[in-house]
């Protein structure tokens, strides 16, 4: 028989176990599966390459690695610059995220206790209709006779219809829109908990509300800013349906590449490799964002 | 009940031509149809250590919150030096709070903490720094400086939370339930190291509490409050003493109360009959009372002592011992009279073991003087 410490002991080692298991089984499997892809060499086959482990007669085994797509890669200007504007055009997004965001967050986070919810829900409803078909709307609203030029044209406001359509201002107004819930969230998640008390504290000690916010509410939900910005930075710099919907020729991003690759050039280690090179990029945000939850954790204690 | 002031500072402040350093008018705050203070007057002097003592909900919160800029009175005014400051709000007052939850704010050292008042006057950073240590040394946490509130024992945060409140060298310090978070012992200690700091300072101090112990302690007066009303305002030893309602005679400490009216008066001696006693209880009272008026007599326990045959005491009853409750020091007795109600009657004990104790079911006989006991009115 088992001791009651040992069973608790293996029970716990189970548990933790699953999310372990499912961890290696949909993301480093896949991803060791990518990696291999991306050190094959392209070929005109199905699928379209050589595998790094081949078979070329019975039992005997090569290995060979290609190490090309990466050197092209850095070799190519075409890729740099796709990475360095898919980073600018994250990093301007969850600017302009927080410059709209946070305000919103903010008033619900003070908001009598009944509204919030509510207000939250009118955040979140969007998400009810699929993400594909709201980009598709905006096509509708910034193209050249679209709402927004008739709408401006009938105010005189302009006599030229803007052009917003396929340039990169249109893709920074389509990932505002759909990546703002996810900084919302979690900023007002970190506003919620904050103890009103120190407002008054502050207040109690010659602060003005204005300063009070810079001080005691703005230091205090960084956390949440952080958290919120890494949440729409992360994915904003894979997107590729934002861009290629309302983005132009110009607008070059590392998702779109991505989707170019293995769907227009059928190049599969090309495509592969750059997810890889995505994903290790993506690795440093992700990790400064675990350092201010675990930050924020502790001061939460 | 123990007090740790010295009695000769009790009555310092009582200059009648000085201006109070608060004064509340006819204050009154209405939540709904609830309210929470209503048509509160106090004076507050320069240097006191004022006391707001009451069950939860009765409204003391409220007032010091009143007292401090966070609510605004539904009527009344309070002035403060003399000065209307009614409208005026909080982060303009020459007050300071120590609150309940002591609100350190939690991304500042401790340091940034006690600075941050004097930062919002735009003091220059070498006095600044001055006055930090200074406050830091008041409070002996100066080892303590670049910790983070989360890094603190509970009697640490309180310390800082006491010495960022006085860091502006306010003309009064506000203290919310400043002991409440404190374990009993740590409590104790630090009444006493508030007094002596208060007496240091010469800072007016307004606290509150529902702990009548602690207010006892600490004060120079007791404002008791129930249901937003001020019930009594007195000094420590007064408010013991002489209860000048029901309601204070129950609230702070244990009290034997006989419901009767008035027989007769003769000059400060009054005769009253009572509904659970056998005789007249006989009370000294100075203020006129009319024959057949209902009042109320008041004994404490303490004051209540065992009788033998050959005393000489007019306040006499008997009864049978029904309950006994050593708590150490003191032994509370329940004794049941022939009518059926309970006296309590405390004695201490000061023989580890009395040869001849007083035990279940025994009968007893009761005394007290006439002017130990007093004539509740209300």
């Amino acid at each position: 028989m088992m001791l009651p410490q040992a069973i608790a002991q293996r029970s716990r080692a189970l548990i933790i176990a699953v999310p372990w298991f499912w961890l290696a089984l949909f993301f480093v499997l896949p991803f060791l599966f990518v990696l291999k892809i991306s050190l094959s060499e392209p070929a005109l086959a199905q699928p379209p390459f050589l595998d790094v482990i081949r078979e070329i007669e019975d039992g005997l085994v090569t290995i060979k690695v290609n190490f090309g797509t990466y050197i092209l890669l850095l070799e190519d200007s075409l890729y740099v610059s796709a990475l360095i504007g898919s980073t600018k055009v994250a990093a301007i997004s969850t600017f302009f995220c927080l410059l709209v965001g946070y305000p919103m967050a903010y008033a619900i986070s003070v908001a009598p206790k009944h509204f919030r919810l509510p207000l939250l829900m009118l955040v979140m409803l969007p998400f009810w209709t699929s993400f594909l078909i709201r980009v598709y709307a905006w096509i509708g609203i910034l193209k050249g006779n679209g709402f927004l030029n008739q709408f401006l044209l009938w105010l005189g406001v302009i006599d030229q219809p803007l052009e917003i359509m396929h340039t990169v201002n249109a893709v920074y107004i389509g990932v505002v829109y759909s990546y703002l819930p996810f900084l919302i969230l979690p900023l007002y998640a970190t506003l919620v908990r904050l103890d009103p008390i120190l407002l008054e504290a502050a207040a109690d000690l010659g602060c003005r509300p204005w300063k009070q916010f810079l001080t005691i509410t703005l230091p205090q939900s960084m956390p949440g800013v952080m958290a919120g910005s890494m949440l729409v930075f992360i994915p904003v710099m894979g997107e590729f349906v934002i861009p290629d919907l309302l983005g132009g020729p110009d607008t070059l991003m590392i998702g779109k590449m991505l989707w170019m690759e293995f769907f227009n050039n059928k190049d599969w280690p090309m495509a592969a490799s750059l997810a890889a090179v995505l994903l290790v990029v993506l690795i440093v945000p992700f990790v400064v964002m675990r350092h201010f939850e675990q930050k924020a954790a502790e001061e939460l204690q | 009940m123990s007090q740790l002031r010295n009695q000769s500072v009790e009555f310092q402040w009582q200059d009648p031509e000085e201006e109070p350093i608060v004064r509340i008018e006819g204050v009154s705050k209405v939540y709904g149809t609830m309210y929470a203070n209503d048509d509160i007057n106090l004076t507050i002097h320069r240097g006191e250590f004022f006391s707001l003592l009451g069950p939860s909900g009765c409204g003391k919160t409220t007032l010091l919150r009143i007292l401090a800029g966070f609510e605004t009175p539904t009527s009344g005014k309070v002035f403060i030096d003399g000065v209307d400051v009614t409208q005026v709000p909080a982060y303009e007052r020459s007050t300071n709070m120590m609150f309940q939850s002591y609100a350190l704010f939690p991304h500042m050292t401790v340091e940034d903490n006690i600075a941050f008042g004097l930062k919002q006057e735009r003091m220059e950073k070498r006095a600044r720094q001055e006055r930090v240590k200074e406050m830091l040394q008041l409070v002996q946490i100066d080892k303590l400086a670049k910790r983070k509130p989360h890094q603190l024992s509970g009697g640490q945060r309180q310390r800082v939370a006491l010495a960022r409140a006085l860091a502006k060298h306010p003309k009064i310090l506000l203290l919310d339930e400043p002991l409440g978070a404190l374990d009993k012992k740590l409590r104790e200690q630090t009444q006493f190291e508030l007094v002596n700091l208060q007496e240091r300072l010469g800072v007016t101090f307004i606290i509150v509490t529902h702990d009548q112990e602690e207010a006892m302690t600490m004060s120079t007066r007791i404002a008791l409050m129930h249901e937003g009303r001020v019930e009594q305002v007195d000094p420590p030893r007064r408010m013991y003493e002489f209860p000048a309602t029901r309601y204070s005679a129950e609230f702070i400490g244990l009290v034997n109360l006989f419901d009767g009216h008035v027989i007769s008066q003769e000059d400060d001696r009054v005769l009253i009959q009572c509904e659970d006693t056998e005789q007249p209880i006989l009370v000294r009272h100075s203020q006129p009372l009319t024959a057949g008026m209902p009042v109320t007599v008041a004994i404490r326990p303490e004051k209540v002592q065992v009788m033998t045959d050959s005393d000489d005491q007019p306040n006499r009853i008997k009864g049978i011992i029904k309950e006994i409750a050593y708590l150490g020091d003191v032994s509370i007795y329940h004794v049941e009279l022939p009518s059926g109600k309970r006296v309590k009657f405390t004695q201490s004990n000061i023989q580890a073991l009395a040869e001849q104790p007083i035990t279940w079911e025994q009968e007893v006989q009761l005394g007290w003087r006439y002017n130990s006991c007093g004539v509740l009115t209300q």
